[in-house]
């Protein structure tokens, strides 16, 4: 009904770029790297659980970009999400699911905060979100300056255990069988993933969102409340934004001013190599879910060779990111001919 | 009412409404509304004394002196951030990590491979001139993948903002060295002047940028290209070259700051250095009223811009605020400015002529 940027291939097309990247990666990993652990079902695993938190935000962001928005408050909502807590779950008594509600809270009122300001006020969405970043990690100095640790004996057996995957696991040196783990922040973010999938796929909202990022002026000629729609996809990014802090959290279980600076970035970096466009329109979760897992095995790729150097993650970080934009826009531009 | 008074009125407001709805209007207000509440809160503050350094020369000493003196980065980062702003239709978001490099690339080339030199290197000119290349290679890069791979200006300055302060860190060679003190009369004082140099350099940064304008097309072909580059294209400019040249103007402009910053202390840690002033420049330059979706370019509204960061900048730290909790403020006065200046709001007063045309792009700006 609503008609697309890029016909659907493309869009196909950049996901199988993606995917194949990864797998590609993850192969030679396994080829060359094996004794360093790659060869291990658990680092799989292990990529999973460090990464949980950036899919669910960079999920949040996938849907604003797809829109024709952006939003670079996230990392800043994420300090303040985890300062915020760990202060109620050490000095006012909050339990699990009260600083969850209280997670959950800051995201919806700075995505709907936001929301308001870009879709109903008009502002440029750069300049709010980069408000609500000022605003977030001012927040948490006027919080507390120092850096905390989470003090609370429930939160902390929760965010301790693990799911052991049956019959998936590796030997140890020993030869003893030690199953996989796997960190209940996983699961939520791939319920999330699937979640997001079928919003934007399956729904009406979903579709909206495509046709108001593709172009608004048609998507208002065809009835849909534009406002409305870059309101919701605000609210739904700060919800996630809101989940997602509480995963870092629940992984980090520590909170200071300068946390996950820079997490906007790389959800924003992880959206577009999994083929969403700033521009807006063209884009999907499952794509965002491959970019995050592609970058984070060059990490820990990087790692593993264990060079001296300090500075070559972020460098080999910045040259993929460099190949896929590069490659993106020579693919786009050779289908436009 | 009688009819005299309303003509008396109308008369008034002939003459009040051009300056109310002058594009400069705004930010000066608001800074001369930042400079009365610092003479407010600290008496003193409009006075500029003679002082001695630790040498005993003569300097020039003052809240104001301070607040010019610190603000040259983010002045001559928005000179360079209006250009790239106006004609690509988005921001770099690398600056600050383009900064980390000249700064590495500075203090390699006058330190070599020594932490403690106890001479310089090489002339300092060589350094200058070699820190302002590097800067114009990062432009180049970011102007190639702007220009040539039509790939969104944020995107594609999102690969230097990630690798930017690696990089300088690399070409230092992961020392951190301290140049000797006859490097900082860049940064600070030369012995015998009293006037700080980063003032002189913003200076004349400033008026070359000025005579640039005057003289040449720059700023006509800068605009052309932002509103639309296609008619630009058919009038005869090549919108790919002028975005190009935007960001090359740009890499320059982090060459001197860069510099300047790297000679304040005579040191350069890239992982700390110039911390955010990406967002202060792209800040500064909202403020001066230029539309970050491109196609206006109001040079003297962005340095206006800069100026007005640094002096709320330097009055919460006189307040006593934590230096981490200054953004808070910061976030509160962008959302104010910011709303008083959209659709929504003029129209709510009844300035509806200006009000048509942005209402369906607002979500687009930004990318």
């Amino acid at each position: 009904m609503f008609k697309r940027k890029e016909s659907p291939s493309d869009t196909t097309f950049l996901l199988a770029i993606t995917i194949i990247m990864f797998v590609a990666i993850y192969a030679l990993a396994i080829i060359f790297l094996g004794d360093k652990g790659f060869n291990k079902i658990q680092m799989f695993f292990n990529l999973l659980n460090e990464n949980a938190a950036l899919i669910v935000i960079a999920c949040g962001l996938t849907v604003v970009m797809i829109t024709g928005s952006i939003d670079i408050s996230v990392g800043g909502v994420t300090a303040l999400i985890c300062t915020s807590c760990i202060v109620c779950l050490n000095n006012y008594g909050f339990n699990f699911y009260s600083s969850l509600l209280l997670a959950l809270a800051i995201g919806l009122v700075f995505g709907a905060f936001q929301g308001f300001l870009i879709a109903y006020m008009e502002m440029q969405p750069f300049i709010v979100t980069l408000a609500g970043m000022f605003l977030g990690r001012g927040l948490v100095a006027l919080i507390e300056v120092n850096q905390i640790q989470v003090h609370n004996e429930g939160f902390e057996k929760l965010s301790g255990s693990r799911i052991q995957i049956p019959f998936l696991g590796d030997y140890n040196k020993r030869g003893v069988f030690i199953q996989s783990k796997l960190e209940y922040g996983v699961v939520v973010a791939i319920i999330i993933v699937i979640v997001m999938y079928w919003l934007l796929k399956k729904t009406s909202l979903g579709r909206k969102f495509y046709a108001v990022g593709g172009n608004a002026q048609s998507a208002l000629m065809l009835g849909i409340n534009v406002k409305k729609t870059r309101f919701l996809a605000h609210l739904i990014c700060g919800l996630l934004a809101g989940i997602g802090g509480f995963l870092y959290l629940f992984h980090t279980r520590s909170g200071s001013v300068q946390q996950a600076t820079g997490l906007e970035m790389d959800a924003i970096a992880s959206s577009i190599i999994g083929g969403t466009l700033l521009t807006g329109g063209v884009g999907n979760i499952i794509g965002t879910l491959f970019g995050v897992l592609a970058s984070g095995i060059a990490l820990f790729i990087v790692t593993a060779i264990g060079s001296q150097d300090p500075w070559w993650p972020q460098i080999t970080r910045a040259a993929m990111l460099c190949f896929f934009i590069v490659l993106q826009s020579i693919i786009l531009a050779r289908k436009k001919k | 009412m009688t009819k005299k008074n309303e003509k008396a009125g109308n008369d008034l407001m002939k003459h009040i409404k051009p300056v109310i709805r002058h594009r400069l209007f705004i930010p000066i207000v608001f800074l001369i509304f930042l400079l009365l509440i610092n003479i407010f809160i600290k008496p003193g503050f409009l006075k500029i004394g003679l002082g001695k350094d630790i040498n005993g020369n003569p300097v020039l000493i003052g809240n104001i002196i301070n607040i010019l003196n610190n603000s040259t980065e983010l002045v001559i980062l928005a000179i360079g951030m209006s250009f790239v702003t106006a004609c690509s239709r988005g921001q770099d978001i690398s600056v600050g990590s383009t900064i980390a490099i000249v700064g590495g690339v500075v203090m390699r080339v006058l330190c070599g491979n020594e932490t403690q030199p106890t001479e310089l290197k090489a002339p300092v000119i060589v350094a200058f001139i070699l820190g302002c290349l590097a800067g114009m290679l990062c432009g180049a890069f970011n102007g190639i993948l702007v220009s040539r791979f039509n790939i969104q200006p944020m995107v594609a300055t999102l690969i230097l903002f990630t690798a930017g302060r690696s990089l300088g860190s690399m070409a230092m060679g992961g020392l951190k060295p301290k140049a000797v003190a006859s490097f900082s009369y860049y940064g600070n004082f030369f012995p015998g002047f009293p006037i700080p140099t980063p003032i002189l350099i913003t200076a004349a940064v400033i008026i070359i940028t000025c005579i640039a304008m005057k003289k040449t097309n720059l700023g006509l072909y800068t605009r052309a290209v932002g509103i639309n580059d296609k008619s630009s294209r058919l009038n005869g400019i090549e919108p790919s070259r002028i975005k190009f040249m935007s960001y090359v103007i740009m890499g320059l402009c982090v060459g001197i700051a860069g510099f300047i910053q790297a000679s304040r202390v005579q040191t350069v840690n890239p992982y700390t250095i110039v911390p955010g002033i990406e967002m202060d420049a792209i800040l500064a330059v909202a403020l001066g009223g230029n539309s970050l979706g491109g196609g206006s370019l109001n040079l003297p509204g962005s340095i206006v811009g800069a100026y007005t960061i640094q002096t709320l900048t330097s009055m919460l730290t006189t307040l006593n605020v934590n230096t981490n909790a200054i953004p808070v403020f910061k976030a509160v006065i962008i959302i104010v400015l910011v709303a008083i200046q959209t659709p929504a709001v003029k129209r709510l007063f009844g300035r509806k002529t200006q009000a048509a045309k942005p209402a369906l792009g607002g979500g687009k700006e930004s990318a």
